[in-house]
């Protein structure tokens, strides 16, 4: 049961990260990559809601490990870090690394922190 | 080389991925995803890490994802013409869906919440040296080892 509900949640979660990167990145016209950074930081702040209610094993298969998991991605932020230093926008890529965590982070937190206000 | 993309898994910039949005490319993203995540709770289940315990398998699992999308996006883009959806399925959806960073953001968190704060940083910086690192090293050695077949 716990196979079928990460498989269904990352059937959600990875088409959702495609969309919404597309979605971001027709809304402007920079090197940034925004739309990693969005799906990135709402994917941790769901995750961090969950992980501090905390959300049942079935909850957490399906939208933790599933939908979250596959939302968000390091591979996608990697490259984009690797590839705006290889294009000469070093600012850019140190601060694509530095605003994701510090957004994810600062994401995950607020998600924890409403769990807790409303458990 | 290439210029132009930097986000593999859609990059308006580049006119062939502003067209290129499709119910076939949805499906085989939506499967790579499946299948990435089922391999990351795979290596998260043999791997378990204890509460305040680093947090190994998320760690090697973001790092060797980094590694392959750099391979990947070196032999599709800069070596051969790739079947338009190999990116997709294997850079959107399998790579995508194996690596995480919510789950990274809340190890931090757990390891903070569990009185092991120093841990927590240095997986914080760690995952993101060593992602940056690997994805380096597959474009590099991938390039290189391209040079030496078409010679």
């Amino acid at each position: 049961m716990t196979i079928v509900l990460i498989v269904v949640g990352a059937a959600l979660g990875a088409p959702l990260r495609y969309l919404a990167d597309r979605a971001v990145q027709a809304g402007h016209d920079t090197v940034f990559p925004w739309g990693t950074l969005a799906v990135n930081v709402a994917g941790s702040a769901v995750l961090g809601f969950l992980a501090a209610l905390p959300a049942g094993s079935g909850v957490m298969a399906f939208a933790g490990t599933g939908f979250c998991g596959a939302l968000t991605t390091y591979s996608t932020l990697g490259y984009e870090t690797v590839r705006l230093a290889e294009e000469g926008a070093r600012f850019h890529a140190v601060a694509n690394a530095a605003a994701s965590i510090v957004a994810g982070l600062g994401a995950g937190y607020c998600g924890a922190a409403l769990a807790q206000a409303v458990s | 080389m290439t210029h132009g993309a930097v986000d593999p898994d859609v990059d308006l910039h580049v006119p062939g991925q502003r067209a290129e949005l499709s119910w076939s490319v949805l499906v085989v993203i939506a499967a790579g995803g499946a299948l990435g995540a089922l391999a990351r709770y795979g290596a998260q289940s043999a791997l378990p890490a204890s509460p305040a315990g680093f947090p190994w398998a998320t760690f090697w699992v973001n790092v060797s994802g980094c590694l392959l999308i750099g391979v990947l996006m070196v032999v599709i883009t800069e070596v051969r013409q790739a079947h338009r959806l190999v990116r997709p399925f294997l850079g959107v959806g399998i790579l995508g869906g194996f690596t995480t960073f919510s789950t990274y953001v809340v190890d931090v968190q757990r390891l903070v919440a569990w009185g092991a704060p120093v841990a927590g940083l240095v997986y914080l910086a760690a995952t993101m040296v060593a992602a940056v690192v690997a994805v380096w090293c597959g474009m590099r050695v991938t390039r290189r080892l391209a040079r030496v077949a078409a010679r």
